[in-house]
């Protein structure tokens, strides 16, 4: 969608208050065009704020960013035009069925053949058999997945994925994983918040971690590693995690995320 | 408006008419309480009234009966009613996080609103018909001609219209579900103090004045005399100039609002 070539997210120096709480206290930023960047942060530490800047719907106080080189603050009518959103709750319509939902986006892109399109998302993320039920029949993940579906419409080059596998099941949260990896695959920039550290580990090429509305460090897992002194060898008796366990007995691995089932940590 | 504008709004209120139709409850449940006071004031209080205040009643018009007397402000509570389920609607958009999906979507800010105040006035036609209907198996007769129905249906939607921009009011302001519907409360009782089911002239003075001088009776008596094939009277313009400073003030408010809470 954009024809220049710089990251497709930058952020200098970005503050926001409300009333007399700093939430953001001076954000710098840069992600690259392609890459999972995962902002980690505590409950209240700005993820949101910084995600809802980020997409146009809040503006900073001071500072700048840009999304695909424009900047969100003066230029908010082209940067909706090259992200998306998937807010921490599903916003999907759960009267109406999964692909009625797809359509109803590819309508407001005013895409071609918005029925074609649907059909096309619904079977990029495994919905296609539950495409024509209601939404409100469908199980967390299945929602969430159809959040991102719906968000991706467009085929916007960057999207926001704001705590995207809070309040999931285990199983949930895996279909989430693959979706998101699905999607970088494809060339799209994500930018995911999250309170779970293994969420960062196992999906980001590159993690920030925002505490109190700063940025207190930010690399590859990698150079995170490297920050803290060299690994002492210890002798731990290796126990299957609950997740592990949970996971073999339940058993039906979603066909995409399947293999990083068994990674373990 | 552009095309692209006219577009989204087709988009978004066929999505938000499916919530009507696949929730038909909303529709009956409309009708339902209206039809109930209808049942109600015609079978048991209808005969008390007309004892009482008969020959000024009924008697207006020679050869009515009183559910021809009721149905004009029977027919406002039935607007009344479907507008909750508008505010409803809108709140449960907001808190659903569908609202903040379309803002940071490319498309005019409009459609949203205009989506929902488009279906607010289906939804309610469609319920007042089936009052009208309820109406005609009680006996309700009318010797009003197709102009005189549409201008009947014209008042009914002006005031729908108007009403509906505080049912926005009333879902973009609102903290919960029930404060969201609330508003339609203050709205069904307004009849009871007006010409819709006894005349003024029963009433004791202030409240007879306020009866008189308040929005709903204006209306019922321009539908009344609609319906009934009589003359209208300088009432009209008295109902209408209440709708349009409804409207007016609904929408200014409806839009401020929708600007300060959505951008």
């Amino acid at each position: 969608m954009s024809t220049t070539t710089g990251p497709a997210i930058q952020v200098r120096g970005l503050r926001k208050s409300f009333a007399d709480v700093d939430v953001l206290r001076g954000v710098d930023l840069l992600v690259e065009r392609g890459s999972i960047y995962a902002l980690l942060g505590a409950n209240g530490a700005g993820k949101t704020t910084l995600v809802r800047i980020l997409s146009t719907l809040l503006p900073p106080d001071a500072g700048t960013a840009t999304v695909c080189d424009l900047d969100v603050a003066t230029r908010a009518a082209q940067v909706r035009g090259s992200i998306s959103l998937t807010g921490q709750f599903a916003a999907v319509d759960e009267v109406l069925t999964g692909r009625e939902n797809l359509v109803l986006m590819a309508q407001l892109w005013h895409l071609a053949d918005p029925g074609a399109r649907a059909d096309e998302l619904l079977e990029q993320f495994s919905l296609a058999e539950a495409g024509g039920r209601r939404v409100v029949t469908w199980s967390g993940g299945m929602r969430r997945r159809l959040d991102i579906a719906m968000s991706l419409t467009g085929s916007p080059p960057v999207v926001f994925l704001d705590e995207p596998t809070t309040g999931l099941d285990p199983q949930g949260r895996l279909e989430v994983w693959g979706a998101v990896r699905t999607l970088a695959a494809a060339g799209t920039t994500v930018l995911l918040t999250t309170q779970y550290l293994e969420e960062a580990e196992k999906l980001a090429d590159r993690i920030a971690i925002l505490h109190r509305g700063r940025v207190l460090v930010e690399g590859t897992l990698a150079e995170l590693r490297a920050l803290l002194p060299p690994t002492t060898v210890e002798y731990v008796e290796k126990q299957p995690t609950l997740e592990e366990i949970f996971l073999a007995l339940v058993g039906d691995d979603p066909s995409d995320a399947g293999e990083h089932a068994e990674d373990g940590r | 408006m552009s095309t692209h504008t006219l577009h989204e709004t087709a988009a978004l209120t066929r999505r938000s008419l499916r919530h009507v139709l696949r929730s038909p409850d909303t529709v009956v449940t409309t009708a339902v309480m209206p039809i109930a006071f209808l049942l109600l004031f015609v079978y048991v209080f209808g005969g008390a009234i007309q004892a009482g205040a008969g020959a000024v009643a009924a008697g207006s018009v020679p050869g009515t009966s009183y559910v021809d007397y009721l149905l004009p402000g029977i027919l406002l509570i039935t607007v009344a009613t479907g507008l909750a389920y508008t505010a409803y609607r809108l709140f449960t958009d907001l808190q659903g996080g569908i609202v903040e999906r379309l803002r940071s979507m490319p498309i005019s800010r409009a459609p949203v609103l205009w989506a929902h105040v488009l279906t607010s006035l289906a939804a309610t036609l469609v319920s007042l018909a089936v009052v009208v209907v309820a109406a005609l198996l009680m006996g309700f007769r009318s010797p009003a001609g197709p102009l005189a129905w549409l201008a009947v249906t014209g008042i009914l939607l002006l005031v729908t219209l108007a009403l509906t921009w505080w049912a926005v009011v009333a879902g973009l302001s609102a903290r919960s579900l029930d404060g969201a519907t609330a508003f339609s409360y203050p709205l069904i009782f307004l009849p009871f103090l007006s010409s819709a089911f006894v005349p003024t002239a029963t009433m004791p003075g202030p409240v007879r004045w306020f009866a008189e001088h308040q929005p709903v009776t204006p209306v019922v008596d321009s539908l009344r005399a609609l319906l009934s094939g009589q003359p209208v009277g300088a009432e009209i313009w008295v109902a209408l100039a209440w709708c349009a400073g409804v409207l007016v003030l609904g929408q200014a408010g409806a839009v401020l609002l929708f600007r300060r809470r959505v951008g």
